[in-house]
């Protein structure tokens, strides 16, 4: 909303030298924000002209000019500029007679743009200064040719400062009005408030009219079959007559310079006239050409496919929603939105109707919308229109159109009133003060609440509010107690801090969040955030479960059941050891939710995987030639499960809490969205420095960084080789973590690795769901994986469409089942002080056998004295049989409580090899 | 090398017989010995030097052996002779050695020296995000007043982001939220434009009083430009109890502010309007070091829960009240740390969070 400051001056006192930053700052204080200061951007010398003679002048580029001698002041005077009373001037207009009186632009002037004025060479004349157009005034459209006083009705003498004369040194302030405050669409209402924030007596308009009742009744008839929400279309509807308008009238200057600045162009007299009425009491007006009514009006609701053209020309096809005003020819207005074409007022209308109507907010705003056009009038009615000031706007109407048209006010009329009185609200004693949390007086709670217009009544010690017609939104005692706060100052509020009760800090995966977060960022990552939508073959490629590859040689136990589970998921073929043929996995149509009003067509639905964004990041980094790129992001993915159906139909009202059924429908509505972690890296780990060599990033890369996730985490991440669409065949994890059961050792042989692992692994934000008896087989109690997420190098193909280099090497975790995983509080053994025993073994097996695997069977041969063994060499080549592999694992074991000997520490060393040779026929290397 | 002296083969003269181990014999041997000791450059050369002076086959070791020869009478004085004499030289070459011993080291310790400042590292330069630290923080001056972290769903019901907190279906509110909707529309999810419907679930899940903040990732269909990003991030806070004001709120936030921003940052309420709070305020933060100087900031909104919130929740608004706010963390980045574009937050430019390190 604009406001004038002239016409806010109308309404109340501004003291002398007010600027629009001062009522800014009043405004706000109430509740009104400020947005923006407008003006017209006119200054300098600026004055009526009156047009001596001229002689056209044709020039070589064909075009004709006028060189003109302009009277700029009286007499022998000096002009506004310090030149001669008389100003030769050239110009291209040709709508100008002598004797005509012009705005004339002198040298120092200044118009909107800006455009300095000054003397200039043009067409073989000096021109000092310029005739003006409405147009380059800032004063409309106009710019057919130059701006003759005479159009707008103004005679003034020569040299007169046509800023002022023209209303061009008004300025305006633009202020945010809030949904609940629709009186503030309009200079009353917003004069009522600089009263409320400066104290200055404010001089409601709507007072000052007199209304006059129409003696002949003009038929309305309200006749809404179908109210929306049970509440009647129009509850005001008055219509007044003006005849003998003088349609050749020119819209006062004044009135096209307040118009201008609240954003409105003059179209009309009787048109501006209407626009002028509704800024300035709040009510939108529309006025017919009462020669083209056929008959009474009816307002109805549309039938269904009815037709209506409206004033912009535009053919519209209704809904049986959409309120209407008609005549006997059918639809003549789209109510509160737009008038028709066929009784629109024209350049030859001299008999008015004037229409000022109450409408129902929500069906207007449902039909504003319904048809894409927000109008200063819809506008004003969802938000709530003063329900007593439609007869007085329409009053104001006619009084305008009796003094600047000519027109007669007509005894022709309506009054339909069957606007409901605003009810009383209880305010009992202290209700303010105790949810303010200050002491008001009585006295301050009730002045505040006559400020703003209620009607006050004291019951029983208690007030019973009734509030003012144009504040329909004060409906219970928090919109009082917040009238009360707001006119006595939201600054008198004191700052008292609540005590809360004793909390219990983070929970356990919030603190878990943090380390993941923290210890990736420690460990070289950087931490970025990348928004969710991506497009439907990215979700396709990554939004994918990993799955587990069976090799060669896994323990009897396993190998038989976990074979037998992958089978069904993926034809195995031995990726790292089958040379012919590469086990690949086409992708499928993942379940994804699509967004319906996207910013990006190419990306419109929501992420089922980190990757994407991420990857994309990395991309934009390489290009800027960030070439060693380690990035990764903590965030939800949204991960419908097929075949179900999520959100609900029908949602509960508001304002009651829902059944214990409907709220359970709302929870089994949302779509699963797990909190997952990615990480992207390109190019180095560690980059080439003095008596350094680089380190590529690749797959051990991202397997690193799986390991810090799971320190952070606190959960043992176990990896086996795993397949994926986007990922390397033969450089991809899956990731696991080993669930312990409560049974006896023997049980944990028993359950089927891969019947809980990829396949299973549900896509929940739950984590009791997590270990829910879903997964785990029937009647098991004992070990079992989960699947976490893979890790490894992408597709060459799939980095590629990244134009990211061909090694990428990219994790990703699902934290949220990695967190439900974690241990509440952890155990641990007692540390042994004995001498340790130190040896190595070097043991040669197929290539094809899992380090990993060869490491616990050795482990598990060799028993409880075995404190630690790690993996320090994988030799292949001379020495070694074709198509096996020598593992040298560094062990050291430690007695418990005495020192080993060294017979003690070889026993059980062979007993490692034993069981290494047992299951993989791995033989002792020499 | 000095050749040492050769005791005479005994004879038959009567003149007192020069003594088997001569004093100038022995003398002449120290004397070589501590000769060539000085001159000793190198733990080397002295190792050289210990062998010929000091070693098995040198004069002085010579001498010592005709020691069984010596007369009874003169074995005292004769091994007294020699004894000192070896002593001396053992004591000159350990001083020697010592002396090389030092030398050596030091020039060993300075043939190390370094450039310190071309050190390599094996260690990648990693960093946080600023939004999600500032994040933490906040969260953290709750938490130390024994508020809990609540959480919740990104892609959301209306009725939670919606209908439960008071937006009527056709109130403009809802019209003027730039909300996400995903496919199907008429399943009613929409991506969170608020996280204001974690409140509502916190208020619907926990026992009263309720004090929980929610910290999360909103969105809104408003195109990326320098101020704003179609995905944000608030942090929330709800506080439900008996006789909780709107005095509590100023508190909370003057607490919650000057925690975050310094002690000098102040808080200003301005009256406005929110679907679900009554009486509604806008937050305005005041600074000395915001970028272009000390002013008031917009910062985001608050009011006391709207009864109609509490009513959802299943809250009898006449017995319980509250407050609630919410505040923009980019926003809060921007004139913090002053970020001046959002592109910077949002790009995902490495360079941007390892502006910040481990720390905001």
């Amino acid at each position: 909303m604009r406001v004038p400051l002239s016409w806010l001056g109308e309404f109340v006192d501004l003291a002398p030298g007010t600027t629009p930053e001062d009522v800014h700052a009043a405004l706000v204080s109430v509740g009104l924000e400020e947005e923006d200061i407008h003006r017209f951007e006119v200054s300098g010398p600026i004055v009526v002209g009156e047009v001596l003679e001229f002689v056209s002048e044709e020039q070589t580029n064909g075009k004709t000019i006028n060189w003109c001698q302009v009277r700029v002041a009286p007499g022998d005077e000096l002009a506004a500029d310090g030149g001669p009373a008389i100003h030769g001037i050239v110009c291209g207009a040709h709508n100008f007679a002598v004797g005509d009186k012009v705005v004339v632009t002198l040298p120092g002037a200044s118009l909107p743009g800006p455009f300095p004025i000054a003397a200039r060479k043009t067409y073989g004349h000096v021109s000092d200064g310029m005739i003006a157009s409405a147009r380059e005034l800032g004063l409309g459209d106009e710019h057919d040719g130059i701006l003759l006083l005479s159009s707008l009705g103004i005679d003034a003498p020569v040299g007169t400062d046509a800023i002022a004369l023209l209303g061009l040194d008004d300025s305006a302030v633009e202020i945010n009005v809030t949904p609940d405050r629709g009186y503030a669409f309009s200079i009353r209402g917003v004069a009522r408030e600089y009263s409320h924030a400066t104290g200055v007596p404010f001089r409601d308009p709507a007072l000052a009219l007199t209304v006059v009742a129409p003696v002949t009744r003009f038929p309305v008839t309200i006749d809404d079959q179908a109210p929306i929400r049970d509440r009647t279309g129009a509850t005001v509807f008055v219509t007044r007559v003006v005849r003998g308008v003088d349609p050749t009238r020119p819209t006062p200057a004044w009135m096209i310079a307040r118009l201008g600045l609240v954003g409105i162009r003059s179209i009309s007299l009787v048109v501006d006239v209407t626009n002028y009425v509704m800024f300035e009491l709040g009510q939108p007006l529309h006025g017919y050409d009462l020669d083209k009514l056929t008959g009474g009006i009816i307002v109805r609701r549309a039938t269904h496919g009815e037709k209506f053209t409206t004033l912009d020309a535009v053919t519209r096809t209704l809904h049986v929603e959409d309120l209407l005003i008609t005549d006997e020819s059918g639809p003549i207005g789209l109510a509160g939105v737009m008038g028709g074409a066929s009784t629109e007022i024209s350049a030859t209308t001299v008999n008015v109707l004037v229409e000022a109507a109450n409408f129902d907010p929500v069906s207007i705003a449902r039909s504003a919308r319904r048809h894409k056009l927000p109008s200063e009038a819809s506008k004003r009615f969802e938000r709530g229109v003063d329900s007593r000031v439609a007869a007085v706007a329409a009053a104001r109407v006619v009084q305008l159109l009796v003094d600047l048209a000519g027109g007669v006010a007509d005894d022709l009329g309506s009054v339909y009133d069957e606007a409901v009185e605003p009810q009383p609200i209880l305010l009992p004693t202290g209700f303010v003060s105790g949810l303010i949390g200050l002491a008001y007086t009585g006295d301050e709670v009730r002045k505040a609440l006559v400020d703003i217009g209620a009607a006050l009544e004291e019951a029983d010690g208690d007030l019973q509010v009734t509030p003012p017609t144009w504040r329909p939104d004060l409906t219970d005692k928090w919109t009082l107690a917040e009238e009360v706060a707001r006119i006595l100052g939201y600054d008198r509020i004191p700052s008292v801090l609540p005590v809360a009760p004793p909390g219990r800090g983070l929970t356990r995966t919030q603190t878990l969040r943090r380390t993941v977060a923290q210890t990736l960022a420690s460990t070289g990552h950087t931490e970025v955030l990348t928004y969710p939508f991506v497009s439907e073959r990215a979700n396709n490629l990554f939004g994918v479960a990993v799955t587990g590859v069976v090799l060669a040689g896994e323990t009897d136990a396993d190998a038989s059941v976990a074979e037998e589970g992958a089978a069904s998921a993926v034809p195995v073929s031995g990726p790292v050891v089958g040379p012919v043929s590469v086990p690949v996995i086409v992708p499928v149509s993942v379940p994804q939710m699509k967004v319906a009003n996207p910013l990006d067509g190419e990306a419109p639905f929501l992420r089922t995987s980190m990757l994407p964004g991420l990857l994309h990041i990395a991309h934009r980094n390489r290009s800027r030639g960030l070439v060693d790129v380690a990035i990764y992001e903590q965030g939800l993915v949204f991960r419908p499960e097929a075949g179900v159906t999520y959100g609900t139909s029908v949602l509960p009202t508001g304002a009651a809490r829902p059944s214990v059924e409907a709220e359970a429908a709302l929870n089994a509505g949302i779509v699963p969205q797990p909190l997952l972690v990615g990480v992207v890296l390109v190019g180095n780990d560690v980059r080439h420095q003095p008596g350094l060599p680089a380190v590529a990033a690749g797959w051990q890369s991202a397997l690193a960084a799986v390991q810090q996730v799971a320190l952070a985490a606190g959960v043992r991440i176990d990896v086996r080789q795993g397949l994926h669409p986007a990922m390397h065949p033969g450089r991809t994890a899956e990731l696991f973590v080993t669930v312990p059961g409560a049974a006896t050792s023997d049980a944990a042989s028993t359950v089927p690795a891969s019947t809980v692992s990829a396949s299973t692994v549900p896509a929940s934000t739950v984590p009791a769901s997590v270990v829910s008896a879903s997964m785990v087989p029937a009647s098991t109690v004992s070990a079992f994986t989960v699947s976490v997420g893979f890790a490894g190098e992408l597709l060459p193909a799939v980095a590629d469409d990244y134009d990211l280099p061909a090694v990428v090497a990219v994790a990703e975790i699902n934290l949220a089942v990695v967190f439900a995983l974690a241990d509440g509080a952890r155990t641990v053994t007692p540390i042994r002080t004995m001498p340790a025993a130190t040896q190595d073994l070097s043991l040669v097996v197929a290539a094809s056998v899992p380090a990993a695997t060869l490491r616990a069977a050795i482990a598990e041969g060799a028993g409880d004295l075995l404190e630690s063994i790690e993996l320090v060499d994988d030799y292949r080549g001379a020495g070694v049989d074709p198509g096996h592999k020598s593992l040298t694992f560094a062990l050291r074991f430690r007695g418990e409580e005495r020192t080993l000997t060294a017979a003690e520490a070889s026993a059980a060393r062979l007993s490692g090899v034993a069981l290494a040779a047992a299951r993989f026929g791995a033989t002792l290397r020499e | 090398m000095s050749v040492p002296s050769v005791p005479p083969e005994p004879t038959t003269s009567v003149e007192p017989a020069e003594p088997l181990i001569s004093e100038a014999a022995v003398n002449a041997a120290v004397d070589a010995a501590l000769a060539a000791i000085a001159v000793a450059e190198t733990t080397a050369a002295l190792k050289l030097v210990r062998s010929e002076h000091a070693g098995e086959s040198s004069p002085l070791s010579k001498l010592n052996a005709l020691m069984r020869s010596v007369p009874g009478n003169q074995k005292a004085a004769a091994g007294k002779l020699i004894g000192q004499a070896r002593g001396a030289v053992t004591a000159a070459l350990t001083a020697r050695e010592d002396e090389i011993g030092s030398a050596e080291a030091a020039a060993r310790l300075l043939a190390e020296t370094v450039d310190v400042t071309a050190a390599a590292s094996a260690w990648a330069a990693g960093a946080r995000h600023p939004i999600s630290l500032l994040i933490e923080r906040a969260a953290d001056v709750f938490v130390a007043m024994g508020w809990e972290v609540a959480e919740g769903p990104e892609l959301e019901s209306e009725w939670f982001n919606f209908d439960g907190l008071n937006f009527d279906e056709d109130h403009p509110a809802r019209a003027m939220q730039d909300t996400f909707f995903v496919e199907p529309t008429d399943a009613h999810l929409v991506l969170r434009t608020q996280t204001s419907p974690v409140q509502l679930r916190a208020l619907l899940a926990r026992e009263l009083p309720v004090y929980v903040v929610a910290p999360g990732r909103v969105f809104r269909t408003d195109e990326l430009d320098a101020t704003h990003t179609p995905v944000f991030h608030q942090i929330e806070g709800i506080a439900i109890d008996k006789g909780l004001t709107m005095a509590n709120l100023r508190g909370t936030l003057d607490h919650f502010v000057k925690a975050l921003f310094g002690p000098e940052a102040q808080v200003r309420l301005r009256p406005n309007y929110f679907p679900f709070t009554e009486p509604s305020a806008e937050l305005d933060i005041w600074h000395p070091t915001f970028k272009d100087g000390a002013r008031w900031i917009e910062w985001g909104g608050c009011g006391m829960v709207h009864a109609n919130v509490l009513r959802a929740a299943g809250i009898d608004p006449e017995v319980y009240s509250g407050f609630a706010f919410g505040v923009g963390v980019e926003r809060a980045v921007m004139f913090r740390n002053d970020v001046k574009d959002m592109h910077d937050m949002v790009e995902g430019d490495i360079r941007f969070s390892q502006q910040y390190g481990m720390t905001v």
